[in-house]
């Protein structure tokens, strides 16, 4: 029982990371129909950015609670991710809004090539570990335990994704990136300036990802330069399962992967009377991928299409 | 000279660069050159092979790789001591060969309602899952001997002559390498040749005619599962022949040689070149393979002209790769070497 409920928690915590980072992938495709794969590398880059900016405060020796100082972290890496998202959509998407599928596909994945090896460069190919600088105390919930930082993912997200919703839904921009997604030429016509609702978009999921690095970089005491990859690899698929290009679909898709994923590899052992081992956690989210992309290829909450799947 | 005469001298011409080229190169720029020619022999046959898939039928498949692993496992468990068994190669490649196309079946057959980004990120996760298995299948029966990989793998051996060593023929010597180097040319070349044949053919048609409407291809009585079934199998089994030869080729193989990176680098290859034209796909295969191994020399460059390596060759290669892939697509979007009939498709986008 215990074990389940263990589980269980690991799995909300770690799928409300993947819901973040799917909020970005399903924004963008929302409006563009472009999966964005340097998504993940947007990722990544808050988690340096903030680590660096927390270890030069520490090395500084700034006499400040752990709290604010990963705070200021994370404030530096929200606007550089912004900055970051801004700049990939405008150099290497925009000039390609009108050509064939394949080409934006193609230069997103040299721009996810081009950030990774970028930060390699910058902060080198070693693991770079997360001070502890956040509180490290643990409570027990029906004899199981969660941590002060489990609390603080899960408290962050739900904040985030409640902020994002009211954005989208009751907001005058909400209502324009609805308007664009639906429609881009019927919403200029309107008066909404497509590309600036673009720009937002990217600026805004950038931002959200800058948040998901660091709270999983914080939840796993570490970072890397190719973290980004098979977190946004299991996000685009959170997003596909919730039903890619919408909203609530994202958040109840990456809970549910993260949740199955922990599910899976805590008792995946048992099923197979010990053949596979929870090294194979990474093939839930790609199994899950493809079994929802032949069932309801339109997700668990999208639309039927005809078009898309 | 006649157009004719003109034809038959470039293709002597042809042949004898081809013929003369691994001589060449040993004797020039040493014998690790001419395996890099091996390898780029391969990567055409792998580009030809994923053409047929994206180029041709329009599906694009990000883990096109996995089919490479295969052929290369299924040569590497049946002729190595990992169990004990050594079959001779032409039993190994038609097998390696026949598995790929049936994992390409098995991938096709559900992936089929799919299309555009959909079926590329299906494909990647199927490329990922299958890296993963070979990854951990040593435990608790070990078929693949994991991360560690399979080593000691028999080299080709054609009728008890050996690729794998030293050999004289007609009064020369010829390196292991230099021997590849042939072998690997002929099956190169029937694999282009049955590429160009299979453009022209009837299927090669459909598979056209389904890439630029689906809709108007199924009105005109093509069938979308079959012919799209056959594309995938085929690209497949393409990529098992290669896997399988880079396997007796290499001596040694593990599952960090078949990432998704490679798969990516394939596609690029196609891209660059000129999805659906076999001299573009060729020509991107050449460049793909040789130019980062052309940018090793960028390190000695760096100590020649600053007096100490700044930034590692080997960090700074996918950087540039990144770079030309972003630059490509901006500025050339149909490949160095475009074929019409795709660059009349981006016209009318």
């Amino acid at each position: 029982m215990d074990i389940l409920v263990q589980q269980l928690i690991n799995g909300l915590v770690l799928g409300s990371v993947y819901a973040l980072v799917a909020l970005g992938y399903t924004m963008v495709y929302g409006i563009l129909e472009l999966i964005n794969f340097a998504h993940g590398e947007v990722t990544m880059f808050g988690a340096m950015v903030a680590l660096a900016v927390i270890s030069a405060l520490l090395g500084a020796g700034v006499d400040l609670p752990g709290v604010v100082i990963a705070l200021l972290g994370l404030l530096t890496a929200i606007p550089a991710c912004m900055l970051l998202g801004y700049g990939i959509e405008r150099l290497a998407y925009r000039p390609l809004r009108h050509a064939p599928r394949l080409a934006p596909l193609i230069t997103a994945i040299g721009v996810s090539i081009v950030l990774q090896n970028i930060a390699m460069l910058i902060w080198g190919r070693q693991y770079i570990s997360f001070p502890p600088i956040l509180p490290q105390g643990y409570h027990t919930l029906l004899g199981a335990r969660i941590t002060d930082v489990q609390i603080l993912i899960l408290v962050a997200s739900l904040v985030l994704m409640v902020a994002l919703t009211l954005l989208v839904q009751r907001t005058q921009l909400g209502r324009a990136m609805r308007a664009t997604a639906q429609s881009p030429q019927l919403a200029g016509l309107m008066g909404v300036d497509a590309n600036r609702v673009i720009s937002l978009t990217f600026i805004i999921g950038s931002g959200i990802a800058a948040v998901a690095g660091v709270l999983v970089s914080a939840y796993y005491g570490l970072a890397h330069y190719y973290m980004g990859f098979l977190l946004g690899l299991k996000a685009f698929s959170a997003a596909v399962l919730g039903g890619v290009g919408n909203l609530a679909g994202a958040m109840l898709g990456g809970l549910l992967l993260g949740v199955i994923e922990s599910l899976g590899a805590g008792y995946i052992g048992d099923i197979t009377g010990g053949f596979l081992g929870s090294n194979y956690q990474d093939v839930f989210a790609f199994f899950v991928l493809i079994i929802v992309l032949i069932v309801r290829p339109s997700g668990l909450l999208g639309k039927p299409s005809h078009d898309r799947a | 000279m006649t157009a004719r005469k003109q034809a038959w001298f470039t293709f002597v011409a042809l042949a004898i660069g081809l013929a003369l080229l691994p001589l060449l190169v040993e004797a020039g720029l040493g014998r690790s050159w001419v395996r890099i020619l091996d390898l780029t022999l391969l990567y055409i046959m792998l580009a030809v092979g994923l053409n047929i898939v994206v180029g041709y039928a329009g599906l694009l498949d990000l883990g096109y790789i996995a089919f490479y692993a295969v052929g290369a496992y299924c040569y590497a468990l049946l002729a190595s001591p990992q169990f004990g068994l050594h079959l001779p190669f032409w039993v190994l490649l038609p097998t390696g060969a026949l598995l790929a196309g049936v994992f390409g079946l098995l991938l096709g057959a559900p992936t089929l309602r799919l299309r555009g980004d959909y079926l590329a990120i299906v494909t990647l996760g199927f490329g990922e899952i299958i890296r993963i298995f070979l990854n951990n299948l040593n435990t608790p029966i070990n078929i693949t001997n994991g991360p560690q990989g399979v080593n000691l793998i028999d080299p080709i051996r054609i009728a008890g002559f050996s690729l794998g060593k030293t050999q004289h023929l007609f009064g020369v010597t010829f390196s292991s390498p230099q021997l590849y180097y042939y072998f690997f040319l002929v099956l190169t070349l029937i694999a282009i040749f049955v590429a160009l044949r299979l453009q022209d053919s009837r299927i090669g048609r459909a598979w056209a005619a389904i890439r630029e409407d689906e809709l108007a291809a199924q009105a005109s009585g093509i069938n979308l599962r079959n012919t799209k079934l056959l594309a995938f199998a085929m690209g497949a089994t393409f990529g098992g022949l290669a896997g399988g030869l880079f396997a007796g080729f290499q001596g040694f193989i593990s599952p960090e040689s078949f990432n998704l990176m490679e798969s990516i680098m394939i596609l690029c290859m196609i891209v660059l070149g000129g999805m659906g034209n076999i001299p573009g796909v060729i020509l991107g295969a050449i460049l793909l393979t040789v130019l980062p191994e052309a940018l090793r020399y960028v390190g000695d460059l760096q100590r020649a002209w600053i007096g100490h390596v700044v930034v590692d060759p080997a960090d700074l290669r996918m950087l540039l790769f990144g770079f030309a892939l972003i630059l490509m697509m901006l500025f050339r979007p149909a490949g160095l070497l475009p074929s019409r009939r795709h660059l009349n498709e981006l016209r009318h986008d």
